[in-house]
């Protein structure tokens, strides 16, 4: 049994792979000295023809990547800051990476991984982004967004071994997580949500942060006041497994999504929209998201924290859905 | 000095391969035009007629192993690559036997099998791309050459620049070909930027640049021959611009929308059908490269009207194969966005 942070967790996952297979490099910005850590001492052991560090030049750093993976590279693009990189090289990652598959009519294959750091509070109005419902409009990208350093390493591996591209958020309050990491090899598949508190009265889906402020809420609000509620990390946006959520849907009868992107178009609305259209018939309350505030994320934190999602507010939703009904 | 050493430097065969793949891009593309008006291709299609010496200068180094990268004008760049024009013809049209089973169109395909690794519509966006596929040959210790296709107005995105930088950086065995046309769709090159040579730029990233007559097949094969020879020896990228003239109906409407007076730049937009400047057809890279053929006796009139006719043959039978060959089943649209799970790797 051994406790490991997140990043650490996701360092060890890209040294295993690299180690693995000798077609899996890391592309990018600071990747020798690693800002978050996730590259921290591949150059090292690697070298430089399998870390390759490039200038601030996000979308010649994610095409070149591109042009390695159709060359039969499977490349890690550190893009540090999704909030400032994903923004910028957005025609390489959502035109031309996104597509390349499809529009060569399958000639061509991009196994690649973008690895972003996106969340939190007070870091200003770009960095705190949560973009992945942007990715999510863009067929032929996969996304993980892991919540524990347990699955940040099997997802990561399960990314890394994907032979399509995939956007990995990695949640920067989660960053300095311990959690348990096997020492053994797993990995963690993508499409399977994974189902962390089994309960009967609720249903909870989160992903990232927000699972852990969901299983607070779960085990001790909730908890204590005699209901049981089901949290369910749906882990992989893309592809979402819809089964699971149906699935506990049909349970419970009732439902709050709980996610930090923004609340228009968001992934809330995605499983929201599913909840209605697959499992209107088990539905025993509306459906409530609880998101953020359409606004920036400004850096005062008194700001920041009106606008972004707290414990308060998922026991309130959660409060309002179990009472619906009651008289 | 150097187009009369190399008339002579190469051999007949050599000599007239360059004329043929000249006459092959502009019987396509006139037939491209002529089969624009009557609905049989789907998307957009941007000939390149007038521009083919680039092309087929450039391609004239490469081994069947040295990968291009195509611009959004991308036909003649890959006939010169040696890509089959009945699958070309095909791609254009929507059919099913075109190399990207009708998803890439004229603008966005590729063709893997002769390593003409895609066409963009996005200028500027094939730069990083072409870019990587160099450092792919450079991570394998591989001699192959990449060659990345784009235009003057290209020149002026970002990845251009962010890309230039990258490859001198890292040393990259890449060729960038600026096909200054001088127009970008109607801006006046002059007016996109206040340099008179785009390969003046490569002096920022510390790279060699040399411009050339884009109208003159010989000029840029010689020209691209040296950069291909640096690439190929780890000595670096190229920037190597070509000035040329795109007959082209829009860059056509262009030109004559800026070469009249004010009074008529007020009363009318641009003009389809405006005719080719005389100055651009005397610098016709065919009818002056055949001129130069017969007066140094490589060639005979009868024989070259005898490539050009079965050229012209060639590509009626590509137009054929495509109209004869069938639309893709509607619903393989939704095939291609994934790739199939890897055998062995989910235990």
């Amino acid at each position: 049994m051994s406790e490991k942070m997140f990043i650490q967790a996701i360092n060890e996952a890209i040294a295993e792979e690299m180690r693995r297979d000798e077609k899996v490099v890391v592309i990018g910005q600071d990747v020798k000295v690693s800002v978050f850590g996730a590259t921290t001492r591949l150059f090292e052991e690697f070298g430089g023809n399998r870390v390759i560090q490039t200038p601030v030049s996000e979308a010649a750093g994610v095409g070149s990547a591109l042009g390695l993976a159709v060359s039969g590279f499977r490349p890690i693009v550190e893009l540090v800051v999704a909030g400032f990189s994903a923004l910028v090289a957005s025609d390489q990652i959502l035109n031309q990476v996104t597509k390349i598959r499809y529009r060569t009519g399958g000639q061509a294959k991009a196994p690649m991984v973008f690895l972003f750091c996106y969340g939190g509070t007070g870091s200003g109005v770009f960095h705190t982004q949560s973009l992945y419902p942007i990715f999510m409009h863009f067929p032929g990208l996969k996304i993980a967004i892991p919540s524990t350093p347990h699955d940040a390493k099997g997802l990561m591996k399960t990314a890394i071994r994907d032979e399509n591209p995939v956007a990995f958020f990695l949640s920067a309050p989660l960053h300095l997580m311990k959690g348990h990491v096997p020492e053994e090899e797993y990995i963690t598949p993508f499409g399977e949500a994974t189902i962390l508190r089994e309960g009967k009265d609720l249903t909870m889906v989160a992903t990232g942060f927000c699972v852990h402020q969901v299983l607070k809420v779960a085990s001790e609000y909730l908890n204590k006041r005699g209901y049981s509620a089901e949290v369910i990390d749906i882990r992989t946006p893309v592809p979402l497994d819809k089964q699971t959520i149906l699935d506990s849907v049909k349970k419970t009868g009732k439902v709050i999504i709980v996610d930090e992107a923004q609340r228009t178009c968001g992934l809330a609305s995605e499983i929201a929209a599913t909840v209605v259209e697959q499992g209107f018939a088990f539905l025993k309350a509306p459906i409530k998201r609880v998101t953020p505030l359409d606004a920036p994320i400004p850096s005062s934190t008194p700001l920041g924290n009106y606008l972004v999602l707290n414990e308060e507010k998922i026991i309130k939703a959660a409060e309002e859905v179990l009472a619906y009904g009651r008289v | 000095m150097m187009k009369k050493d190399l008339i002579t430097e190469l051999n007949r065969n050599e000599l007239l391969d360059l004329y043929e793949k000249m006459v092959r891009i502009r019987v396509f593309e006139e037939k491209i035009e002529e089969l624009g008006g009557k609905g049989h291709l789907l998307g957009p299609t941007i000939p390149c007629s007038g521009e083919e010496a680039v092309h087929v200068g450039v391609c004239a180094n490469l081994r069947r192993d040295d990968k291009v990268v195509a611009s959004h004008r991308p036909h003649g760049e890959f006939i010169a690559k040696g890509s089959d024009p009945r699958r070309m013809m095909a791609e254009i049209m929507g059919k099913k036997t075109g190399f990207c089973k009708g998803k890439g169109g004229s603008i966005n395909m590729a063709d893997f099998s002769t390593g003409v690794l895609g066409a963009t519509a996005v200028l500027g966006s094939q730069i990083p791309y072409a870019t990587g596929v160099a450092l792919a040959s450079k991570l394998e210790n591989k001699d192959q050459v990449t060659i990345c296709f784009f235009g003057d107005g290209a020149s002026n995105e970002g990845t251009f620049h962010e890309s230039l930088n990258l490859a001198s950086v890292l040393n990259l065995p890449i060729v960038y070909i600026c096909l200054n046309n001088g127009y970008a769709t109607s801006l006046p090159v002059e007016e996109g930027m206040v340099i008179t040579n785009i390969s003046d730029r490569a002096s920022s990233y510390g790279m060699a640049g040399e411009t050339v007559d884009g109208n003159d097949v010989l000029a840029v094969y010689e020209a691209a021959r040296q950069a291909v020879i640096r690439a190929r020896k780890k000595e670096g990228p190229t920037l190597l611009e070509c000035k040329a003239h795109c007959w082209h109906s829009l860059s056509r409407e262009a030109v004559s929308y800026f070469t009249r007076d004010d009074d008529y730049r007020n009363k009318f937009a641009p003009k389809k059908g405006a005719p080719i400047p005389e100055e651009w057809k005397a610098r016709d890279p065919i009818p002056n490269f055949k001129s130069r053929l017969l007066s140094n006796e490589i060639t005979t009139e009868r024989e070259t009207e005898e490539i050009t006719n079965r050229i012209k043959a060639e590509i009626e039978e590509a137009v054929n194969f495509a109209m004869e060959s069938p639309y893709p089943m509607p619903e393989e649209a939704m095939e291609d966005i994934f790739c199939p799970a890897r055998e062995g790797d989910r235990k």
